[in-house]
């Protein structure tokens, strides 16, 4: 069944579509993240420009992480004072990501930079997730207790405040610096950032693993948001079809993941989710570094993107 | 201003004297709408060679080609190169209010059909179609071989936006002609020029023009215009559409 999408201006095969909106959202709901780094990339293999696929997951993201932080919120499981300080740098950092998007476009390096950004960033995560998972995986096998955690570098900065529901007390500006990083590379890359997001805030900023999933992803619902509407002022770009049958692909497949991500372990789930990302990571390295099968590429101005 | 009037007529009674063949062409669909399952589709031109008493009488086969030009635009060229191992944009070009479709179709191979340099006055064959392009501050179009200009054509080819067929236009009678034009699915919409030149023993004998429009109709129309006019708008209603699904998820799929 051929749908023709408005903005990407191209037709698709909407079951196509549906398909890969469900896997990721079985994905996302297993591992419990967005699924935006799996999600822009995939749009991007199957022909949808990078800019489209970036502005229009964002809007996808926005939905995913909503129906989360909702349940999330009748849990108690979100601490609304340390979501307000994140998101003073999220929404700053969104702004700065979508302008930059919009001023690499015009330079024609956008795809480029796209790529590179997933490289390194899905590269390192990946790698530090899957020792990680390999580490634990092998303590629990030796039986030996997780390393105690301590105080670091970070609690010794100023402008403390106490932050009730997480029991924490911490300086807001490693916060906002966290959120101001989380929304640029959002805008830029089309992700949610959950997957960086959550082990941030808990090896760096130590926020209790209670409120850590629910507080991140109400930081991902409004950079999220902002960035769609900034991207539609902007750009142009945000596809509303597209994103209407991934949002409905995305939640289906999310609730049968939740059910799968019940019978694996921890630690087996962190070391796949860190193989997987590490993969997505790999391909782009590829493609950048394997001779394009065209060297030339055509852009229209003023017509689309 | 008389005199200029009378000069106009007698320009238009030579004119029309001095051109012995008249063209008369219709397109099957003067009005392609583009619908949410709209996969291609092509159209059909329909035309005949009027002669009249000035015709020489041992002119009996002609040659045809068909220019289709889709709406102009500027676009941007760009080559990768080898940079610190990875493959980087580096050189790009410009090219100014080129059409966004270009068809060229004749009864015979082009080259065969007139000499290099009325083929090249007329326009004949994607090699002599203007392309304007901007050169460090000059415009010019530049040699066919330039590798710009060729890898242009090549990947506008490729999507099916640029042809040429030199088999497409049939004789159905030595006067009656016809011969489709193929619209792919990503076809840019807007307005249509088609040029039909005449040709009879390498010289140039009469020229017509007729138009069609392509047109996005229903939902996809409307939202591709309200994202472009009413940004801000377009994002609110999206960001709204994503809470709502969002928040549909969450009652349908709710365990508590």
């Amino acid at each position: 069944m051929q749908l023709y999408l408005p903005i990407a201006d191209l037709p698709v095969n909407v079951i196509l579509v549906l398909a890969m909106g469900a896997a990721v959202g079985f994905v996302s709901g297993m591992f419990g993240i967005g699924g935006g780094f799996l999600m822009t990339p995939l749009l991007i293999f199957i022909g949808i420009t990078p800019a489209v696929a970036v502005a229009s997951v964002t809007s996808h993201i926005a939905a995913s992480s909503f129906s989360g932080a909702l349940s999330y919120w009748r849990r108690r499981a979100i601490d609304p004072a340390l979501a307000s300080v994140l998101l003073c740098g999220g929404v700053t950092g969104t702004a700065l990501g979508v302008w930059t998007f919009t001023q690499l476009r015009a330079l024609g390096q956008l795809d480029l930079m796209i790529a590179l950004s997933y490289v390194v960033l899905l590269g390192t995560v990946g790698s530090l997730m899957f020792s990680e998972g390999l580490r634990a995986l092998m303590r629990t096998r030796r039986g030996a207790l997780p390393p105690r955690r301590t105080h670091n570098w970070i609690h010794g900065l100023p402008l403390k405040m106490r932050f009730k529901r997480s029991k924490i007390y911490l300086s807001v500006i490693p916060v906002v610096v966290v959120g101001i990083m989380i929304g640029f590379i959002g805008a830029i890359m089309g992700i949610g950032g959950g997957f960086i997001l959550v082990p941030i805030m808990i090896y760096l900023l130590r926020v209790p693993t209670s409120t850590v999933i629910g507080t991140s992803m109400v930081l991902t619902l409004v950079t999220m948001l902002f960035a769609t509407l900034l991207h539609a002022v902007t750009n142009h770009l945000v596809d509303a079809v597209l994103a209407l049958i991934l949002m409905v692909g995305g939640v289906t497949g999310a609730q049968f993941g939740v059910r799968a991500a019940q019978k694996i372990r921890g630690e087996q789930l962190r070391l796949l989710l860190g193989l997987l990302i590490l993969s997505v990571g790999i391909r782009f390295a590829i493609e950048l570094v394997i001779q394009p099968a065209d060297l030339f590429t055509i852009r229209e101005l003023g017509v689309s993107g | 201003m008389r005199r200029a009037a009378l000069a106009f007529l007698l320009v238009l009674l030579l004119g029309s004297a001095a051109r012995a063949e008249r063209l008369i062409v219709s397109v099957s669909n003067h009005r392609v709408t583009v619908t949410p399952n709209y996969s291609g589709e092509e159209l059909v031109l329909f035309g005949s060679v009027e002669k009249d008493a000035t015709t020489p009488a041992d002119r009996t086969t002609y040659d045809l080609v068909v220019t289709v030009m889709g709406p102009r635009a500027d676009m941007v060229t760009r080559r990768k190169e080898r940079t610190f191992g990875i493959w980087i944009n580096t050189d790009y070009r410009q090219f100014l209010q080129v059409p966004s479709y270009l068809a060229l179709f004749a009864n015979r191979p082009f080259e065969t059909i007139t000499s290099p340099e009325i083929a090249r006055r007329q326009q004949i064959g994607l090699n002599n179609v203007l392309l304007m392009q901007r050169v460090s501050g000059d415009f010019a179009d530049v040699v066919p071989n330039d590798a710009f200009r060729s890898a242009f054509i090549r990947l506008r080819t490729q999507r099916g936006l640029y042809r040429e067929d030199g088999s497409a236009v049939t004789f159905l009678t030595p006067t009656l002609f016809r011969t489709g034009i193929p619209l792919p699915a990503e076809v840019p919409i807007g307005t249509y020029e088609v040029e039909i030149k005449l040709f009879a023993n390498g010289a140039f004998i009469a020229k017509t023009e007729t138009a069609f429009e392509i047109v996005k109709v229903g939902f996809e129309q409307f939202v591709a215009t309200t994202a472009r006019q009413n940004g801000l708008l377009y994002g609110l209603v999206t960001a709204a559409m994503a809470l709502m699904s969002g928040w549909m998820a969450s009652i349908v799929f709710r365990k508590d």
